[in-house]
């Protein structure tokens, strides 16, 4: 019998109201695989993957973790989000803490590693992003780039299961944008199962191992990035392809 | 030749105003000692010799204050910042504690404080109970906190809330429990937030310190009232507000400087936005 994906969705539904926001959900995500999640603003990426961190109750559907439902009530929602790292469209570092502070504050209070081990750990991880001799810094005086890092650097900490990445270049000015791509590219190749939300469309190219194109809740299509750049099948993919293409982001 | 300049139109800013704040005090003081009553003021309000006599015993008063204040202050921090949390659960079984919590918070700030000592102070050693204390100061010292309490757990309660939800989402994405975020992430950039007004309610709970001297205990001003009765002079209350200046000036300008600061901080955070 083969490993169960890391992460698994099935038939997930969310709704806010009355706006439908997750039509049906289905997607697997191996081991060290990478997806990326393309659709146009309002597609629902962001919903998406905030119901897997169970950051929202969803409808209808599960998600499993590792093959064990995690969208069952009866499982804490902070025991599964340990296992997984998120990192936000907007950064989500705090600001009354240092650089260090910051990516050990996860592994010390959650997960229980010693503060001298996290500290050990957060500064091999923060010369890894280029981020040497930051440690003590307030994210205030760091850059949109820098700030993303940590971001990343502290979604990595505790070692997640799988990375979740939400628009994480969307805030960051064109030329530091492929700065990061280069870095989760490199996370990529160091094994890291990931989940990439983004209007980039380098993530997708690549970093993913399969593109997933959300129309209104719905993955309309999906594919390998060349193949459905190339030729895109979907109306809705071929009207949001040409969009970019025109906008010259292509 | 720009410097010279502005230095000079420094100086001449200073000479005004200290010309103008010479005349102004002056005129002031001109008027209050040529008044038709101001022998007698001086020698019921500002008599050196009564003032030298009554000194000791209402600083002694108001050490009590002092002591009392400490305490009240600590309790008023604690349990303003347990009933703002309590305000901020969203679990549907805290529903009854929410209520509470309002309702404490409502009545807190409803009354007024010398009613809520009186009641309290009265009150509480009438129910006649066994274990409930029957000391005065220790009962003001309760109404005392009862009312500032509510006043600090509204005023914690702004500043989580002024918290972006954001880092809520984000201390949770991390695998932190609820209890957890609060704790590292929430409450600290909240108290951060409110320390300001936090001092501002500190100033004033200094002040009204004073009316647990209706439940009888001899602190400054009541130390000075008697004083006062007794010898036909109000100088004894005047060394009472003497003292407390001496407490809440400096507190003030703490709280100026801090203001300032948080204020400087922001604009600096604004304009990098
Ligand atoms: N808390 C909320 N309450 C109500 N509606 C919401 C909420 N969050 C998101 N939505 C709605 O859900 C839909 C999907 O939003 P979502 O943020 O998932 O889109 P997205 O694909 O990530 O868009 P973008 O590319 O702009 O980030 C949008 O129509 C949005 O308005
Ligand atoms: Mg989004």
């Amino acid at each position: 019998m083969s490993a169960p994906p890391v992460l698994e969705v099935r038939g997930v539904t969310k709704a806010y109201g009355e706006r439908q926001v997750l039509r049906g959900i289905d997607l697997a995500v191996a081991e060290h695989e990478a997806i990326a999640l393309i659709g146009a603003s309002g597609s629902g990426k962001s919903t998406l993957l905030r119901c897997i961190d169970l950051l929202e109750d969803i409808d209808d559907g599960d998600v499993l973790l590792d093959g064990e439902v995690i969208t069952d009530p009866s499982v804490a929602p902070p025991g599964v989000r340990k296992r997984l790292g998120m990192v936000f469209q907007a950064f989500n570092l705090f600001p009354h803490l240092s650089v260090v502070d910051n990516i050990t504050l996860a592994p010390v209070r959650a997960h229980g590693v010693p503060k001298a081990e996290a500290r050990e750990r957060a500064r091999e991880l923060l010369a890894r992003f280029g981020l040497e001799g930051r440690a003590e810094d307030y994210p205030d005086h760091l850059s949109g780039g820098q700030q993303q890092r940590v971001a990343i650097v502290s979604a990595l900490a505790t070692q997640p299961r799988a990375l979740h990445l939400d628009e994480v270049t969307s805030a960051l000015d064109p030329e530091l944008v492929g700065e990061i791509l280069h870095r989760v590219a490199d996370l990529k190749a160091s094994g890291m199962t990931m989940l990439i939300a983004t209007h980039e469309m380098g993530f997708a190219r690549e970093v993913a191992d399969e593109v997933c194109f959300l129309h209104e809740g719905e993955i309309v299509e999906r594919g390998s990035a060349e193949v459905m750049f190339a030729a895109p099948e979907h109306p809705e993919t071929q009207r949001f392809l040409r969009r970019l293409l025109d906008a010259g982001r292509l | 030749m720009r410097a010279a300049a502005k230095r000079q139109r420094a100086q001449r800013r200073t000479t005004i105003s200290a010309l103008s704040t010479l005349v102004v005090l002056g005129g002031l003081a001109a008027i209050l000692v040529t008044s038709p009553g101001w022998h007698e003021v001086r020698t019921t309000y500002f008599a050196w010799d009564d003032l030298k006599d009554s000194f000791p015993d209402v600083l002694k008063g108001f050490w009590l204050d002092v002591k009392l204040f400490v305490i009240v202050e600590a309790c008023v921090l604690v349990l303003g910042l347990v009933v703002a949390l309590v305000r901020t659960t969203r679990a549907p079984a805290f529903f009854p504690l929410r209520l509470l919590a309002a309702v404490f918070c409502d009545v807190a700030r409803g009354v007024p404080v010398v009613l809520l000592v009186y009641l309290v102070g009265f009150g509480v050693p009438a129910l006649d109970l066994k274990g409930l204390p029957t000391d005065a100061l220790v009962l003001g010292g309760m109404a005392l906190t009862f009312s500032y309490s509510g006043y600090v757990a509204e005023v914690y309660r702004s500043g989580i809330d002024a918290v972006h939800p954001s880092q809520m989402a984000g201390a949770l994405a991390l695998g932190l429990t609820r209890g957890q975020a609060l704790r590292h992430v929430i409450v600290p950039q909240a108290v951060r937030r409110v320390v300001p007004p936090l001092l501002n309610d500190f100033i004033a709970l200094q002040k009204d310190v004073a009316l647990v001297s209706f439940l009888g205990p001899m602190e400054a001003f009541r130390v000075a009232q008697i004083d006062a009765a007794s010898n036909f002079v109000y100088t004894p209350l005047v060394a009472a507000a003497v003292l407390y200046l001496f407490v809440t000036i400096p507190m003030a300008r703490v709280v100026d400087h801090l203001q300032a600061k948080s204020r400087r901080v922001r604009g600096v955070v604004e304009v990098a936005a």
